[in-house]
């Protein structure tokens, strides 16, 4: 089981639609942005998840990406670059009924936010991350990203960026994540799937979504992500099922040790038992750990959920201290408190 | 009143004299156990009706080498039969555990005071240490003092007997075997202590045990021995009649927020990172769950208020608490506190700086980084508190401020105030504010940035309220409707307001009140910890005759409203603080009056005697 079931008000679920989530201001993304996309299918999975709207909130640090709550007929906190999750985590903590979002960048999230990134991930708060990866910095126009690749010329680094990539999902399997998933900005079916189970997860859910900055670093991921070669470049991975992908499915992922390889199934005696079958449920994330490490062109580009499990999560550990002291102690009393400790009193003859 | 000095009486032994008041200091090793040797004789102190006021001193080092002079830790109290606002300026007593400490300490004891020393520990090592060329027990440098050479470490070894723990063990005891030995000399109970251990200890019964010996061992000797000729009494203080507690500010800071919360009808959320002399506020509000406080030990300064800020968003108390250093860190958040108007408090517990500093020493100097140390037009409202017991008020004006006219409020207090203590008179419930919290429901007519008529307040509208989904954020706001605008004129407009929103603060704090004369030659002004020298400075001259008043300022932003007026009454205004002329700076450039700076940053409180020499030049 890797599925929470929510708590459904049919009337409210039945009542909602997309357009009850589009708030009225003018979406001011430049045309063509792969934000548009992740956009139009958050909104759209919304009314399916029967969580009435003022129950919703959407934080966000500083970015592109971060205006996205302006858009959304939710509650909705812009905050300060890089700190999205240290709101999130007191909006959660404070009211655990809240389903709270956090919308992220590459630079967001893995360079000025880093260290909160993790911690919120770690803590298995309940909230879901979204991480907007362009590799690249657009709202300050342009310059290199942690996720950039290496070499990289960009108005920062005119001879080639001499920083290393981060690789996203290592960082968050590194974190202890419950829920990680990856997905691709010009594939709304898959995205929409992925981003509804993101919401259904219970605890820290973290998806990454390919996304195109068409201004600055046009066609970043367009190698795996185009329609025309997706099939052949990705491989989308299935609860239960082996690694298969290409136009004609008969490529898949065999493991040779601990080292993924390319086969053909028909191949030199390969067949779909000798594949890698894929476990989101895994206890250990070594599996899930080695698929998001895979890359094109030596691999096709795993997308899908890598990893759904389950333990408790920070809020609701929080109210279980809060109700163990209520129950050790009695509720508060403040008359008792002022009062604790040695007291003495001074008559009105000193 | 000027502590009468301790008289060696050359009478039959024992004889009982009575004091006004008696200041000892206890130093030694940090290990020494120094600190909880003077909280409980402070505690027995108050039990008995004292009057007291202290000064923990410790290094940030957690044990720096053994008997190192930056080892040495010093735990200073006053007690007193009156009203007493200061640990005293100079020792009466003296106890040195080791050479370091009194190398370290000796300079402060009144010339002729009582030096107890432990002898065992003046060996040759520990005398390199402190960097004794001689032994001073034995070279008559000590002449000037009335020295009581006792073995303590020798003497805690042979009343332990029959306690059954390590040597080395037995050897940690001597800090009860010193206390037992000036329990005697002051005429106190063991009683509290004896229950105190029996409580602290009662998983370690052979420590219980051996503690308890100790304390027994050291009154005893002191009572049989013809080593001390006299002791001394201090009755109880003509206190306000009333029930008391002793508390130290920090406990008091922790309380009172617990108590805003209750009053509010609101949960509090405390995030928080460790850093000293905050923490102990973290610690205490994390055993205080069953009033649905909620703790969040933070991954840094920035997440511990930004956690803070999106829970008072979602319709908590946020508060936030750190030091210096933090709040630097926290900066930005409180920026966004500002422009989203959102009620949250951020405790900083001033320690000496800048950068890491002093981090166990005392210090006033971030009144102008809470003031302006943000980017841009950034104002937020700042009380102080006076005393650790008036930092229980203060947490509750914090929130009832930050609440009403929805705003971050910085809870200026400091490391003095944080672990010193004092006795204060428990309030009766009744006589606490209210604090009044509405939120927005009403759908008609909203929009995020209304603002209320007289406060200039805009409404708390908490997630979870159907028909008010909103966004909020650090973008500039067009008045009203809160959209993201970036109008030149709604933007000179939005920064006004957002300063006269706070300005307007002082229409609801009390008026400045001057002690003494309400006009005349000196008006001492200050604010924050230094409320206890600078009161009994100004009382002393004026019991002498003198013209000089004094007023203390809890409220710094914005000021009480007849500040002004009170400053323009006096001939000279002298602005005592241990920074190097903050507040003064903004009286001066506020008021335009030529206010004398009277400063100090030793990583210690000022001395009475400091203030009242400083008076004397413009008197």
């Amino acid at each position: 089981m890797s599925e929470q079931t929510l708590t459904t008000n049919g009337k409210i679920a039945a009542t909602l639609t997309r357009k009850d989530f589009v708030s009225d201001q003018d979406v001011r993304w430049c045309p063509g942005c792969g934000d548009y996309s992740i956009l139009a299918q958050v909104q759209k999975v919304m009314p399916d998840l029967g969580i009435p709207k003022e129950k919703i909130v959407f934080v966000s640090g500083i970015g592109c990406s971060s205006r996205f709550p302006y858009y959304m007929n939710t509650y909705g906190f812009h905050g300060i670059h890089g700190r999205a999750p240290t709101l999130a985590t007191g909006i959660k903590t404070a009211n655990p009924e809240l389903s709270v979002w956090v919308i992220t960048g590459d630079g967001d999230a893995l360079s000025i936010g880093g260290n909160h990134f993790i911690h919120a991930i770690r803590r298995n708060l309940d909230i879901k991350i979204i991480l907007f990866n362009n590799r690249i910095y657009g709202l300050t126009k342009g310059q290199y990203s942690p996720t950039s690749e290496f070499g990289k010329k960009t108005k920062s680094s005119p001879m080639g960026a001499i920083d290393y990539p981060i690789n996203p999902l290592s960082l968050v399997f590194a974190s202890e994540a419950t829920f990680v998933a990856r997905s691709i900005d010009t594939d709304p079916k898959h995205l929409s799937s992925v981003v509804e189970r993101l919401a259904r997860h219970k605890g820290s859910a973290f998806l990454e979504v390919y996304q195109n900055c068409n201004i600055f670093n046009d066609g970043s991921h367009k190698h795996f992500s185009e329609r025309e070669v997706r099939d052949d470049r990705t491989v989308n991975l299935e609860q239960g099922k082996p690694l298969i992908f290409g136009k004609d499915r008969n490529k898949g992922i065999r493991l040779y040790g601990v080292k993924p390889e390319v086969v053909t199934i028909g191949e030199n005696g390969v067949t779909v038992d000798d594949l890698l079958v894929h476990d989101e449920t895994a206890p250990e994330p070594n599996l899930a750990y080695i698929l998001g490490r895979m890359q094109y062109p030596e691999f096709p580009v795993p997308i899908g959920v890598f990893r759904a499990v389950h333990k408790p999560t920070y809020d609701a550990l929080l109210d279980e201290q809060v109700s163990a002291a209520v129950t050790a102690k009695g509720a508060g009393n403040l008359e008792k408190l002022l009062n604790s400790g040695e007291t003495w009193v001074i008559g009105p003859d000193g | 009143m000027d502590t009468p000095k301790l008289k060696d009486q050359a009478t039959p032994r024992h004889q009982l004299e009575e004091l006004d008041a008696v200041t000892i200091r206890f130093a030694g090793d940090s290990g020494d156990g120094m600190q909880l040797t003077g909280t409980q004789f402070t505690a027995t102190s108050a039990i008995i009706g004292n009057d007291i006021s202290t000064l923990p001193d410790f290094p940030a080092e957690i044990r720096a080498p053994a008997g190192s002079l930056p080892g040495v830790s010093g735990y200073q109290l006053n007690f007193s039969s009156h009203d007493i606002r200061t640990p005293g300026d100079e020792p009466n007593v003296l106890v040195a555990m080791n050479p370091a400490a009194l190398k370290m300490n000796l300079k402060d004891l009144e010339p002729g005071g009582i030096l107890v020393v432990n002898t065992d520990a003046f060996v040759e090592s520990n005398l390199r240490k402190a960097a004794y060329e001689t032994n001073p027990l034995e070279d008559g440098s000590l002449s000037g003092y009335r020295v009581f050479k006792l073995p303590i470490t020798s003497l805690t070894m042979g009343a332990l007997e029959e306690a059954k723990l390590p040597h080395k063990q037995m050897e940690r005891c001597k800090n009860f075997y010193a206390l037992g030995l000036m329990y005697w000399l002051f005429d106190r109970p063991l009683e509290p202590t004896l229950k105190w251990i029996d409580q602290k200890f009662s998983k370690m019964p052979e420590v219980a045990l051996a503690n308890k010996l100790a304390v027994k061992a050291g009154y005893n000797y002191a009572e049989t021995t013809e080593i001390f000729t006299t002791h001394y009494r201090v009755v109880k203080s003509d206190m306000k009649p009333g029930k008391y507690r002793n508390i130290t500010g920090n406990e008091a800071t922790a309380i009172g927020f617990i108590a805003a919360s209750q009053l509010a009808g609101r949960p509090l959320y405390y995030g928080s990172y460790p850093i000293t002399p905050a923490s102990d506020v973290l610690h205490e509000l994390s055993t205080h769950k069953n009033f649905g406080v909620k703790t969040f030990q933070a991954e840094d300064e920035i997440a511990a208020v930004g956690a803070a800020l999106g829970a008072a968003f979602a319709g908590n108390l946020g508060l936030t608490g750190t030091s210096g250093p933090g709040l630097a860190l926290k900066s930005e958040f409180i920026g966004l506190a500002v422009m989203t108007e959102l009620p949250i408090v951020i405790i900083d517990v001033q320690r000496g700086g800048p950068s890491t500093g002093l981090p166990t020493k005392t210090e006033q100097a971030d009144l102008l980084q809470v003031m302006f140390g943000r980017n841009s037009e950034c104002p937020v409202a700042v009380v102080a508190p006076a005393t650790p017991s008036d930092c229980f008020s203060m947490a509750i004006e914090a929130f009832r401020i930050a609440i009403k006219y929805m705003t971050p409020v910085v809870y200026l207090s400091d490391g003095y105030l944080g672990n010193g203590s004092e006795p204060w008179e428990i309030p009766s419930i009744e006589s606490l504010p209210r604090i009044e919290v509405k939120f927005r429901t009403e759908k008609a007519g909203f929009y995020p940035y209304l603002r209320d008529e007289r406060t200039l307040a805009r409404p708390w509208a908490i997630p979870g309220t159907p028909g008010l989904e909103h966004r909020i954020g650090g973008l500039e706001k067009q008045h009203i409707t809160g959209n993201v605008n970036y109008d030149p004129d709604n933007h000179d407009f939005m920064v006004r307001l957002r300063a006269e929103k706070v300005a307007r603060i002082a229409q609801d704090i009390p008026l400045l009140e001057v002690s003494g004369e309400p006009e005349g030659k000196v008006l001492v002004l200050g604010w924050g910890s230094t409320h206890g020298a600078i009161t009994t400075a100004t009382e002393q001259l004026r019991a002498k005759g003198t013209s000089v008043s004094s007023a203390h300022l809890r409220y710094l932003n914005p000021f009480p409203r007849n500040l002004g007026e009170v400053l323009s009454r006096f001939e000279t205004v002298i602005v005592p603080e241990l920074n190097l002329g903050q507040l003064a700076l903004l009286v001066r450039a506020r008021f335009l009056v030529d206010a004398i700076s009277f400063s100090k940053v030793k990583g210690l409180p000022f001395k009475v005697s400091e203030i009242v020499k400083k008076i004397n030049e413009y008197l």
